[in-house]
């Protein structure tokens, strides 16, 4: 929510804070009802996204890999939840473990 | 009588039900408590579990259940004049529709905001479960047959709303893509989209698009059912930000704005009851008031498809338990507001007696034609706006309605063949496009099976949609009767309902069945034998779950 503690003074103030309340209403109300399904559908995109960039260290041979390596760090801190929500346990790779 | 006077005693009844006998149910029935941890705490992940402002909630609750069906309802059923529509109406509101949502979500939130067919599962039992996918699925097939019919006669009776209810769709296309790319902020959005569909029904009556009578020998009516369930299959596949959300958003504008105007227009004109308040004099096979009409308004009274949205996003987004009462019960407030609407326009309308039995020829004539015309007339005396400007402002607020319940009801249609592929081990079944075809295949059977090639008749199949979404609201009151007789609490703020529902759809179904049988129609005569056995097994499981608690409870207790 926003912040409104000079807003009683200023009326343009009052205007803008008013306008930011209801930015914050229509937005909530425009994504509430289809902010799962969204969510979802973008999860799906970065779960293949995932599996591109790690792909070579499970034997799957990736023509890309070479760029996808630089990645492998920037994406280690979603691994485990990816691996977690791919029905492995445990982490399936065998040189780095997370868990 | 003045039209205002009902308005008022419609009103002011239902806000004495919202605050002083859901304030009863609320703290002595369910008793919600504010220090509940509610799922969208326990369970927030940002996705599925939030927890949402009430006021949004609301929101997003009202605008999932209202639709099409208050409004068709009940301008079908003032046909038996308008006393027993507006006494269903705000009693159904007050007792049953209230308390069914309300309950729905508290049972939900208090089971890990489980949907109600999970908990049909878990609390009554597996047979249960399984009939309650049966049911749901022959709602949601009802639920686009009949829409299909209702929107094609719109566009064929109201040529002039053709090009702005198409035109919407063009308008949520293009909201849809400026937030999702962030173009512009949603309030600028919000009053672009809303200038945009009024222009659009303000230039309708200059561009009036008729459908041919008949095209390769196929009716008019016809091809706008094959039309519109062409674009609902595709907009069902596509993805929900491009156009669902936005076209959901702009009808929840669009609904307030139409409340506002039509509650306005009754304030301003005061008009005058034309119809008569008990119809002695209803037109020739028009079957007996009672029981059908409690299945012909189903939405606007209680309605289970409601349970549906309670318990399965509303629950998961609750912030506070107590909150259950705001966002279920004032939702069906709302959604009586709605119906009450309906009523005063189908009757109020006219400018005469004669005017509104020409309109109600028959049992299912008038209907939302009904509402259409007699709100157009109550705009155009009351706000000066031109008639068919209005007629078209109404026509296009129906059929987007309808038009947003079919989009998602073959969506979830399509969900429950995959399911259906998967439990069976059927590959192809799982695929998005050959269960959407699925879907749309049985829609279309039972669109023109009932109506013949015309696919006019459709509307026979409204009061069996009342029976079934009846009898998914009765599976739900069963839930939580069961859940609140563990607790030890009163039952029969639930059981009543519960049992009054299936009394009467029973006997409706009975009534239509023999209707079907003499008219010769085998067709529904079938459909309406598989909802009976439904209704039969449904009565059945209720009897079986109450016993069997019962005797736990007893055995409990030694």
């Amino acid at each position: 929510m926003h912040d409104d503690r000079d807003s009683g003074h200023d009326p343009l103030e009052r205007i803008r804070a008013w306008l930011s309340q209801a930015r914050f209403f229509a937005e909530e109300v425009y994504s509430s009802r289809y902010r799962g399904a969204i969510a979802r559908a973008r999860r799906d995109e970065d779960d293949l996204f995932m599996l591109l960039v790690f792909s070579e260290m499970m034997g799957v041979p990736n023509p890309a890999a070479y760029y996808t390596l630089e990645l492998q760090p920037l994406l280690l801190e979603r691994f485990h939840d990816w691996h977690r929500r791919m029905g492995m346990e445990h982490s399936p790779l065998d040189h780095f473990r997370c868990c | 009588m003045s039209a205002i006077i009902l308005l008022v005693v419609g009103l002011v009844a239902m806000a004495l039900g919202y605050f002083l006998y859901s304030k009863f149910i609320a703290e002595k029935i369910f008793r919600l408590d504010p220090d509940f941890r509610t799922p969208a705490h326990e369970f927030e992940d940002g996705v599925d579990y939030v927890p949402t402002n009430r006021f949004v909630l609301w929101g997003h609750h009202f605008t999932s259940v209202a639709g099409a069906a208050p409004i068709v309802g009940p301008a079908i059923a003032v046909i038996w004049g308008w006393l027993p529509a507006f006494l269903w109406v705000v009693f159904g509101t007050i007792f049953f529709a209230g308390v069914h949502d309300s309950g729905a979500i508290w049972a939900s939130v208090r089971n890990k905001a489980k949907s109600i067919g999970a908990l049909t599962g878990d609390v009554v039992g597996t047979r249960a479960r399984s009939l309650f996918m049966i049911v749901i699925f022959l709602v949601l097939l009802m639920v686009n047959a009949v829409f299909a019919v209702v929107i094609s006669g719109l566009m064929m009776n109201f040529s002039t709303a053709v090009v702005p209810v198409w035109g919407a769709i063009l308008v949520a296309l293009v909201i849809g893509q400026l937030i999702y790319r962030r173009i512009l902020s949603l309030p600028v959005v919000s009053v672009l989209g809303v200038i945009a569909l009024y222009a659009l029904i303000f230039i309708g009556p200059s561009v009036p698009l008729q459908m041919p009578a008949e095209i390769a020998g196929m009716s008019g009516n016809a091809v706008w059912i094959l039309l519109l369930f062409g674009y609902a299959a595709v907009a069902s596949l596509l993805p929900v930000w491009v156009l669902l959300q936005p076209r959901d958003y702009i009808n929840g504008l669009q609904l307030f704005v139409g409340l506002l105007v039509l509650y306005g227009a009754i304030v301003f004109l005061n008009p005058n009851m034309v119809a008569p308040m008990f119809n002695s004099n209803v037109p020739a096979g028009t079957p007996s008031l009672l029981p059908l009409l409690f299945v012909t308004i189903a939405c606007g009274a209680i309605s289970g498809f409601h349970g549906l949205v309670s318990s399965g996003t509303t629950s998961k987004q609750l912030n506070k338990e107590p909150d259950a009462r705001f966002v279920g019960y004032f939702g069906a407030v709302g959604e009586g507001m709605l119906a009450l609407a309906a009523i005063l326009v189908a009757t109020a309308g006219f400018a005469s007696l004669a005017d509104w039995q020409a309109m109600y020829t028959g049992f299912g004539q008038g209907g939302v034609n009904a509402f259409v015309q007699g709100g157009a007339y109550i705009i155009h005396n009351g706000l000066g706006l031109p008639e068919v400007t209005a007629a078209t402002l109404l026509t296009v607020m129906a059929a987007l309605f309808a038009g947003t319940t079919m989009d998602t009801g073959l969506r979830l249609q399509r969900y429950i063949f995959q399911e259906w592929g998967t439990i069976y081990n059927l590959k192809w079944m799982t695929k998005p496009a050959p269960a959407t075809l699925l879907a749309v295949g049985s829609c279309l059977l039972l669109a023109f099976g009932a109506g013949g090639a015309g696919g006019t008749g459709g509307m026979l199949i409204w009061p069996l949609f009342g029976t079934t979404n009846q009898l998914l609201a009765g599976l739900t009151l069963l839930v939580i009767t069961v859940i609140l007789m563990r607790l030890k609490r009163p039952l029969w703020y639930t059981l009543v309902p519960l049992c009054f529902l299936l009394v009467m759809t029973v006997l409706a179904l009975l009534t239509q069945l023999r209707g079907f049988y003499e008219a010769g129609n085998y067709f529904l005569l079938i459909l309406g034998s598989v909802i009976l056995i439904a209704a039969i097994l449904v009565s059945l499981e209720c009897g079986a779950a109450l016993k069997r608690q019962r005797q736990e409870i007893a055995n409990q207790g030694k």
